[in-house]
């Protein structure tokens, strides 16, 4: 295991937890605030990337894992009064028990048919959450303020929830590091690039890609107790919402499938560029569009993503951008 | 019982005439070029539009606008295919996905800066005849009717005219048509422009039925996913009947259930019928 070793590994880590904890420093509530979007999109795009990037499965509905993990940690908080850590750990393992059992099922689909199934899945939860009625129906479920006390109050609650990300947001680049470089991350690039020849020389397919969901299922469930934790509610419309999923695979394109550099850079890119399209008097009503226009000349011109093409255009860049 | 089954499924089905002209789209793109087009819903809601503004604005009956609608629908397509889908047709799956949803986030947000999100309502009416408990809307007669005749004229087109057999070849396989000297990428923009032109004459008809906005595609775009797997994707006319099955369980699900269960069954069918048979329950085995 020599990725300790690698000036990349380090360079990735160390900045990331310096960026993350510059808010920590100066104590501004507003740059946390940027902060934690940021770094939750960071979180959640390397996630997808080890299903997305490393086993190349396209799931479009990614976020349903996001929106299952916080119902199922949200519920616990407010119904049945468990601390947040429990409850962090309960949302990751109810996140990652659904992707073993649709692992099992809607993996042996390929290509276009698990994108499809995929989404089906999102509108199906999305659906069972709205008539479900412990988890609060359409309605949706709210924190008594009473909650934060435990934390210090509100405010020092924020601050808590901001710590645990930035901690998240490490392990998933951790995760994302030692996939890459150990013989399961193999066996999954071996399946992205020809699932009947990697079967052929010995990949138990079929187990390497639950294995690859449900690792990809485990943080964004996490993540998703966390964020509605913060926003002190929760709805069925907020937590599965199919934009947020394709959100994640455009942040995943824009910096590099594939990669680690590539997802953080791309997560974090996507969501400055939103923020400054959002404020602009031009573009303020057209971001979306705009976000369009980015996005189809990305797929048309650069599909490898901004670390990709550094990567075949300059190769010696290739032992630093990983 | 009977009857409030019988009354809620005539009207569901009805109304699954239009749900499969929208998937009918889906499916043709799908079977010509194996792409999955996530523009689907923003192109029903701009035939929606369509037909509003030649209501409000020109004062043209909603289905003498329809023909407008489809020529505008089928030139927006041929723009969409060369703009976004050629280049990356053989690319993996995922670089058509994103490409054609880049086109929906285009849409969409030029759209809502230009409409807005409000409902819009083509203030019309046919009236109603009521049989016993049954009681038939005019202007859901009329959408089933134009469906029938757009299907219809689609079969001509396809099995009738050069063009049409070009796509059916195209579609069998692309290699050896090129080979027989079918101009591949004419064929393909063609197929691509027919496909959004079902979509924009179906939002046209459902703007006939229910108030619409600019967001209100989406859920039909979910339904064509539904439907094109229930007929098997590719297959227009399966495209059809499974749009008539999804607008029969719309109808008799309420009967028996709160209608918010509807989604949870539609797509835990969807989920289904895609892992049992992806090819479709009428599609054919590949």
């Amino acid at each position: 295991m020599n990725i300790w070793r690698r000036p990349s590994f380090w360079m990735i880590l160390v900045g990331t937890a310096a960026l993350g904890g510059y808010p920590l420093i100066t104590g501004s509530a507003s740059t946390r605030e940027v902060f934690f979007t940021v770094l939750m999109s960071v979180a959640l795009a390397s996630s997808l990337n080890i299903l997305l990037g490393y086993t190349g499965y396209v799931s479009f509905g990614h976020i349903v894992f996001f929106g299952l993990g916080g119902y199922v940690g949200f519920y616990l908080i407010s119904a049945q009064g468990l601390s947040l850590y429990p409850s962090l750990l309960a949302g990751g393992l109810a996140s990652a028990a659904l992707a073993f059992l649709l692992g099992k099922a809607i993996l042996r689909l390929r290509g276009a048919y698990f994108a499809l199934a995929t989404i089906g899945v999102n509108e199906a939860a999305r659906g069972f959450v709205n008539n479900f009625d412990p988890f609060g129906g359409p309605i949706g479920m709210s924190l008594q303020f009473q909650v934060y006390n435990e934390y210090g109050g509100a405010v020092e609650a924020l601050w808590t929830v901001y710590r645990i990300l930035i901690l998240l947001t490490l392990s998933v680049l951790l995760v994302s590091f030692l996939v890459r470089w150990s013989r399961f991350g193999l066996s999954l690039m071996a399946i992205r690039e020809n699932e009947d020849a990697a079967e052929v020389m010995g990949v138990v397919a079929p187990n390497a890609k639950t294995w690859a969901y449900v690792l990809s299922a485990v943080f964004p469930g996490m993540i998703g107790v966390l964020f509605f934790f913060k926003n002190g509610n929760v709805e069925p419309g907020d937590a599965f919402r199919l934009h947020l999923s394709i959100e994640m695979i455009v942040m995943v394109m824009l910096g590099g499938q594939g990669t680690v550099l590539g997802p953080l850079l791309g997560a974090a890119g996507y969501q400055r560029l939103r923020g400054l399209l959002l404020v602009s008097p031009v573009f303020k009503n057209i971001q979306l569009a705009v976000a369009g226009a980015l996005l189809l000349m990305i797929i048309l011109f650069v599909p490898a993503g901004v670390v990709g093409w550094l990567r075949r255009r300059v190769p010696r860049l290739r032992r630093v951008l990983e | 019982m009977l009857e409030t089954i019988l009354a809620s499924s005539v009207d569901g089905l009805l109304l699954g005439f239009v749900y499969g002209l929208a998937a009918m789209g889906l499916a043709l793109i799908w079977g010509v070029m194996n792409v999955i087009n996530l523009a689907h819903g923003p192109i029903i809601a701009l035939g929606m539009f369509g037909v509003y503004y030649a209501f409000t604005g020109l004062g043209l009956h909603p289905y003498l606008a329809l023909p407008i609608v489809a020529l505008l629908g089928l030139a927006f397509g041929v723009v969409i295919y060369g703009v976004a889908v050629h280049r990356v047709l053989n690319a993996p799956h995922l670089s058509t996905l994103l490409a054609t949803f880049a086109v929906n986030m285009i849409i969409i947000g030029i759209a809502t800066a230009a409409f807005t999100t409000t409902p819009r309502n083509v203030d019309f009416s046919l009236g109603s005849v009521s049989v016993g408990r049954v009681t038939l809307l005019w202007s859901r007669v009329a959408a089933a009717l134009a469906t029938v005749v757009v299907t219809g004229l689609l079969y001509l087109f396809l099995y009738r005219t050069r063009p049409g057999k070009h796509i059916r070849a195209v579609t069998d396989n692309r290699a050896a048509a090129e080979l027989m000297g079918i101009a591949s990428y004419r064929t393909l923009a063609l197929s691509f422009g027919l496909g959004t032109m079902l979509a924009a004459v179906a939002g046209g008809l459902i703007a006939t039925l229910f108030p619409v906005n600019i967001l209100s595609g989406g859920g039909y775009e979910l339904k064509s996913f539904v439907i094109s797997v229930l007929g098997g994707l590719g297959n227009p006319l399966g495209a059809l009947i499974g749009g008539l099955i999804l607008g029969m369980l719309e109808g008799i699900i309420p009967v028996f259930m709160p209608p918010t269960w509807v989604p949870v069954l539609e797509f835990g069918l969807f989920v289904v019928i895609l892992l049992v048979r992806p090819t479709g329950l009428l599609g054919s085995r590949r």
